[in-house]
């Protein structure tokens, strides 16, 4: 036992010193080194290898051939992809709303009245649930002959309209479907947030005899501002990744007019029809570009929020 | 993958081996399939039959789900083949034989003489002159009508076209549906499209137009769509937002009159409370004068991955699910159609009336999405769809098709 311990250090003498010299300076790296693998295998090189992807033809059975930027071109030319950029900035405009009303929910609902709880959970469901369900859920809704909605419009004016069978629509109703359990977790992060607004400052512009807009304007909304951030991003990339209700309700359809990019992607590369994967994988490229826009806006002021700091 | 599976399996197998060998050297033959539960029940009793026929033969099946299947068999052909494996004739098969993943079968079908009993499927199943599976059933198109609207209304059964769109007229005028359908999942506006062009074109033109040969914007396409739009304003509103099954509640509840569909959807309508006496099949009629009548028959067929270790015993099998008994029986248990033409067929008035509209068909169609590549077949549905609910665009709908055919058959 003692012979071991002491042959030990005696035989790995030159690189202890060295290991000893350099501890501090490596162990940050090391303990770093597992993540950063992870992350250059599972996200670094699948980006990569896509965008090497995009510049061949390539059906996913036989051989790869390089066609340089042909898919760019033929995306430019492509009055499908231009619906579905549409329809992608319609979701992130529309989408954008649960902002607002979740937290107008949270005020609402942050307040001390018996089962408040029930109250808070009833409004929390919608984001439990799966975006499937949500999806199946809003179909039902809108369905012509028996739908709920369908038959109140037809109740009203005589003639129902089937949101999902009309073009110029149908985009709306699905970021209609989409936002109910976003304002949902919006709702949430407010009223986590709430928590956390200091008692003494309310007390103090109360006192100052600021009330109603001015006290939310002014107070609490300041007070929410990591709320606000963390609800906008999440909002963000929610709508651009908004795939399963659009699979789930339209399959893209209308003829096409509700896809969204990252539903065509999935459909150019992945579907029954599709398996053009060189041609799918240009419209990740681009997805993925528009949302490297918003990513590093937000990269940029965390950064500078903790320089700040 | 495969080269690391390989031994592992062979080392099952072998092991496998052993342990029978006692009782006796049964060669295993492993079948990858996508069956519906009716389908699967009859594929196992034409199994239990084959191995009664031929004890030295293990027939290890393993079922896919159906979608599923479409992914899957891209995986397995090149990872870890079977010995058999399910498919669709016509250019569904293309990319699988063009990749050299299907085996050649054109000796199964001289040796048993198929290309006789099989002629109406022989065109489907030939690429390059030879032939690459075996079709184990098909099903007819046609339309589907509900006979108690024909009477409220007093119209009979349309000769030709025209009659045809008289008849819309007065059905329409009672507030019925003359002709419902449900695209949501597209396909269906397909099936219509089809009969369109196959009694407006005939089936060469057909054919020539779904292999990419024929420019869309040629007037003799123009023709069919323009033969379609007379009877567009007597179709299913919002039929964009249905399933083809909430279509087929609207045909049984005398909310529309015709239905073009495959004959699967029998079931459906019998399930919503129609029977015999009050739901009708109709061939879809005549529109050009002498134009030899075609029909749609989407064929399933079985076939042999070239990655396939026991390929004699593969044929065997691709021999016997041919013949006339063994297709007799599958198809009486599964409600379908035999393709071999010496098979019998049971009593049920559709599949006797279908027998007699695919045998007598002057050619068959596969439907367009198993006719035209899988590219062009989306692009073409969703024109089709579009055209139904907005046939005022047909000139841009027809220069998109156009556009992607220049760009699909290099």
């Amino acid at each position: 036992m003692t012979g071991s311990t002491t042959a030990l250090p005696a035989m790995r003498k030159p690189s202890g010193t060295w290991w000893k010299r350099n501890q501090r300076r490596l162990a940050p790296y090391l303990f770093l080194a597992p993540g950063v693998f992870m992350f250059a295998l599972y996200v670094i090189w699948p980006i990569f290898d896509s965008i090497r992807l995009s510049f061949f033809d390539w059906d996913g059975l036989g051989q790869k051939t390089w066609i340089g930027l042909d898919n760019y071109y033929e995306l430019g030319d492509d009055e499908n992809f231009y619906t579905s950029l549409k329809n992608n900035v319609i979701w992130l405009v529309l989408y954008m709303l649960a902002v607002p009303i979740g937290l107008f929910i949270a005020i609402f609902l942050n307040q001390t009245v018996t089962g408040i709880r029930v109250y808070k959970s009833l409004f929390f469901f919608p984001f439990v649930i799966s975006q499937v369900v949500v999806g199946l859920i809003f179909s039902w809704f809108y369905a012509p002959n028996f739908g709920l909605l369908y038959k109140l419009i037809e109740w009203m004016t005589g003639t129902g309209i089937a949101f999902l069978a009309e073009p110029d629509y149908v985009t709306y109703a699905l970021v209609a479907a989409g936002l109910w359990p976003q304002i949902a977790y919006c709702m949430i992060l407010y009223l986590t947030g709430l928590n956390n607004v200091s008692p003494d400052q309310i007390e103090a512009a109360r006192l100052d005899g600021a009330k109603g807009w001015k006290m939310l304007w002014h107070v609490i909304l300041p007070q929410l501002r990591p709320a606000t951030f963390i609800a906008v991003v999440v909002t963000v990339i929610g709508a651009l990744r908004s795939f399963d209700i659009v699979s789930i309700m339209t399959d893209g359809g209308p003829f096409g007019s509700s896809r969204v990019l990252s539903f065509y992607m999935y459909e150019q590369a992945l579907s029954e029809y599709g398996y053009r994967m060189g041609y799918g994988a240009s419209i990740a490229v681009v997805l993925f570009l528009i949302m490297m826009v918003f990513i590093s806006g937000f990269i940029w002021k965390m950064v500078r929020d903790e320089r700040g700091v | 993958m495969a080269y690391f599976l390989k031994p592992a399996l062979l080392g099952a197998a072998a092991a496998a081996l052993l342990t029978t060998s006692a009782m006796s050297q049964q060669r295993v033959l492993k079948y990858n399939a996508d069956y519906d539960p009716l389908p699967l029940k009859g594929m196992e009793e034409l199994i239990a039959d084959f191995e009664k026929a031929n004890p030295d033969i293990d027939v290890q099946l393993t079922n896919f789900d159906h979608e599923g299947y479409k992914t899957a068999i891209r995986n397995f052909l090149s990872a870890d083949a079977p010995d058999l494996a399910n498919w669709y004739a016509g250019n569904r098969m293309a990319p699988f034989v063009n990749a050299g993943q299907f085996m050649d079968v054109s000796d199964v079908w001289e040796a048993n003489g198929l290309k006789d009993a099989l002629a109406s499927s022989l065109g489907g199943m030939t690429m390059d002159g030879k032939q690459w599976g075996i079709p184990y059933t098909y099903y007819q198109w046609g339309i589907y009508y509900n006979k108690d609207v024909y009477k409220s209304v007093g119209i009979s059964e349309p000769k030709n076209w025209d009659e045809f769109v008289a008849n819309c007229e007065k059905i329409s005028a009672a507030g019925i549906d003359c002709v419902t359908t449900g695209t949501k999942a597209l396909w269906p506006g397909a099936g219509i499209f089809d009969y369109m062009n196959l009694r407006t074109n005939g089936y060469e033109f057909h054919m020539d137009l779904a292999n990419g040969k024929i420019d869309w914007t040629d007037d003799r396409v123009k023709a069919t769509f323009a033969n379609w739009a007379r009877i567009v304003p007597y179709i299913t509103k919002n039929h964009a937002a249905l399933d083809w099954q909430d279509a087929a509640a609207l045909l049984v509840q005398g909310k529309a009159a015709n239905y073009v569909m495959g004959n699967f959807a029998v079931g459906v309508f019998k399930e919503g409370g129609m029977t015999d006496d009050n739901l009708g099949f109709l061939q879809f009629p005549e529109i050009t004068a002498g134009v030899p009548r075609a029909e749609e028959a989407p064929t399933d067929t079985i076939h042999i991955p070239a990655g396939a270790k026991n390929v004699e015993d593969a044929k065997k099998f691709l021999a016997y699910v041919a013949s006339p008994e063994a297709q007799s029986k599958f198809n009486a248990t599964i409600g379908q159609l035999p393709t071999n033409k010496n098979s019998t067929v049971g009593d049920d008035p559709f599949i006797k009336a279908g027998f007699e509209t695919v045998s007598t068909a002057y050619g068959l169609a596969q439907f367009f999405d198993r006719d035209a590549p899988a590219e062009m077949a989306k692009v073409g549905m969703e024109g089709f769809q579009q055209f139904m609910v907005q046939p005022e665009k047909l000139d841009s709908i027809l220069k998109r098709l156009e556009q992607a055919r220049k760009r699909i058959y290099k």
